[in-house]
């Protein structure tokens, strides 16, 4: 971590008296270079820096995830800590070869800003230069797909209705979605603005939704987010990298192949009336612990739930109507890989929240994947008692494309 | 493509007869231009035997006149001056330069003698700065088309390359409509002007 600047010039007495804490930063690196090392590292201090001082020219910020491969990136990234989601609506007129042209705008901005640089016409190319894991996912909506004369997959559609559903149209459906991520919310907004200006004279914002984790460096990568509900929320996904990854997400179906498909549903959580809910009620009604999100039967995370333990009175310690029983597969492999992001908006009046989940779940067939365990959930889940779904729309994500290509060029090829 | 003559061709005689003795240099087609490793990111099909254009675009426009910009990087070991620039989108290519007028003003006017490039050097085209000027656009030029162009230089040698149709706003800049162009006169940079045209 860089010094606080008071922390650089103090003096040699407050250095002295208060040095345990740098000691104690500077430690690790002493002991694993020995004795001579442990010279300089006091050498340092005497001048008041620390070799901690050292890794963090590596600024986060200048992190750069590839933009062309197989697939595209922004799925089996490590989720960034910010993230918006906005589904376009495609002006009347736009046909195929208007489409193509809208598709290569987006991916020569999306190629140049992931990896730092300027778009073309970046009136602000200065905002560009800290991508911080900046990736930029789109996706085709059933409009889209119909506009450009292309055919399926047959679940590219609206979601059947569930019985939980308040669905509001201004969060719903959309022809084209656009994902933004990264560790850094300018740079979030800023890749929003380029891009929505080069759709401006091909489609129109129907929704768009900011969604935040935990900032980048506050936890330790790869930790399972928290939902605002305090849950840990996501520990049964597939892991990046897995053939399990691989067969859950990954689609290889014509012009889909290399890509996939994702489920953004805007989860309105009642705050108010999970206020009035004990800490046991809680993990009761997921099935998990709060603190560390282990099944009730286990210690850690990633224990395997015992889905047949019984309370000394013959209960299940992980209750029927728990959310981790309902969202389970007959076998409890996972058919869904979820990454999404937490919403807090400002009230509305006489209220002192709005804030829910946009739930992200990526899977290769929506229709065979997702809509099983979602009946599931509508049918019996007592988290449905303080969550609504007010949001929901699907998309086919096509594959990755090469340098000199562009996305989508598969199905407007 | 066919490549169009012009007004221009004078010039180019002149500067041509200028280089003499540059034809035949070494090109670079590879490595790093410029000496940054942005320079050496060229998109696909823009570079073109030691002469490259880099980011290039131009703004989309219903018809008349509008502007490439982009970046046109020198990687021979020479001189090099554009002294034409011709394109099937327009019925001609003007270069231009953006100074100050007696009067303060920022004044579009079209530069004499072409753009000179130094040996391992770029000449920068930028809004409100040095540009192409597409006059006489008769087919709109949407967001997403790609334009064809020739740069036609001082060695003799010509260099096609393509570039893709933005649509920009613009930073208040407009370019005067009108006909007046021939004359060579300036044109104004009018800082008033709506940036949504």
């Amino acid at each position: 971590m860089t010094m606080p600047r008071a922390d650089r010039h103090d003096q040699s007495a407050e250095r002295r008296r208060g040095s345990s804490r740098r000691q104690f930063l500077v430690g690790g690196a002493v002991a694993g270079l020995g004795a001579a090392a442990a010279i300089g590292g006091d050498l340092l201090l005497q001048r008041g820096l620390t070799p901690a001082s050292a890794p963090m020219d590596a600024l986060n910020g200048a992190e750069v995830v590839p933009f062309y491969g197989e697939h595209q990136a922004g799925i089996d990234t490590a989720a960034q800590a910010h993230a918006q989601f906005i589904a376009l609506d495609l002006h009347d007129g736009v046909d195929r070869a208007g489409l193509r042209r809208l598709m290569r705008i987006l991916t020569d901005d999306a190629a140049r800003l992931t990896q730092g640089r300027a778009a073309l016409a970046d009136m602000e190319p200065e905002l560009a230069l800290v991508p911080a894991r900046l990736t930029v996912t789109f996706g085709f909506g059933p409009g889209f797909v119909a506009r450009a004369g292309g055919v399926g997959p047959s679940w590219v559609r609206p979601l059947p209705q569930f019985p939980i559903d308040r669905l509001d149209e201004r969060w719903s459906d959309g022809d084209l979605l656009i994902q933004i991520a990264s560790d850094d919310p300018l740079t979030v907004a800023h890749a929003a603005r380029m891009l929505l200006k080069d759709s401006r004279s091909f489609a129109s914002v129907r929704w768009s939704q900011g969604g935040f984790r935990r900032a980048y460096g506050s936890e330790r990568p790869g930790t399972t987010m928290r939902n605002l509900f305090g849950q840990v929320d996501g520990t049964s996904n597939p892991q990046p990298g897995t053939p399990e990854f691989d067969a859950v997400v990954w689609s290889g179906d014509g012009w889909l192949a290399g890509g996939t498909g994702v489920v953004v549903r805007r989860i309105r959580m009642d705050l108010e009336g999970w206020d009035r809910l004990d800490r046991t009620g809680r993990e009761q009604a997921v099935g998990r612990t709060l603190s560390n999100g282990a099944p009730l039967t286990g210690v850690d995370e990633y224990d395997e739930p015992d889905l047949d333990a019984v309370t000394p009175i013959g209960f299940p310690v992980i209750p029927e109507f728990s959310h981790l029983r309902r969202a389970r597969s007959a076998d409890g492999s996972p058919e869904i890989f979820r990454r999404s992001y937490n919403y807090d908006e400002a009230p509305s009046r006489d209220a002192i929240s709005d804030s829910g989940l946009i739930f992200v779940s990526y899977q290769a067939d929506v229709e065979r994947q997702f809509v099983p365990v979602q009946q599931r959930l509508a049918e019996l889940d007592l988290l449905n008692e303080w969550t609504s779904p007010i949001g929901s729309a699907v998309f086919a994500i096509p594959p990755g494309c090469r340098e000199g290509g562009y996305i989508g060029e598969t199905l407007l090829g | 493509m066919s490549v169009r003559t012009s007004t221009r061709i004078s010039i180019a005689a002149l500067a041509a007869a200028l280089a003499v003795g540059l034809a035949g240099c070494a090109v670079e087609t590879t490595g790093p231009l410029g000496g940054s490793a942005a320079d050496a990111e060229l998109g696909p099909g823009t570079q073109v035997e030691g002469v490259s254009v880099v980011d290039g675009w131009v703004k989309a426009v219903d018809g008349g006149m509008t502007a490439m910009f982009g970046k046109v990087v020198n990687g021979t070991d020479a001189e090099l001056t554009i002294v034409e620039v011709t394109s099937e989108a327009a019925g001609r290519v003007e270069l231009h330069e953006t100074v100050e007028s007696p009067s303060g003003e920022r004044v579009m006017r079209e530069v004499e003698g072409g753009f000179v490039i130094s040996a391992h050097g770029a000449r920068m085209l930028e809004p409100g700065a040095d540009h192409f000027m597409l006059m006489d656009v008769a087919a709109p030029l949407v967001a997403g088309d790609e334009v064809e162009f020739v740069l036609h230089l001082s060695d003799g040698s010509t260099h096609w390359f393509t570039v893709p149709v933005k649509d920009f706003a613009g930073g208040g800049e407009r370019y005067e409509s009108g006909d007046s162009h021939d004359d060579m006169g300036g044109m104004h940079l009018d800082h008033d002007a709506p940036v949504d045209e």
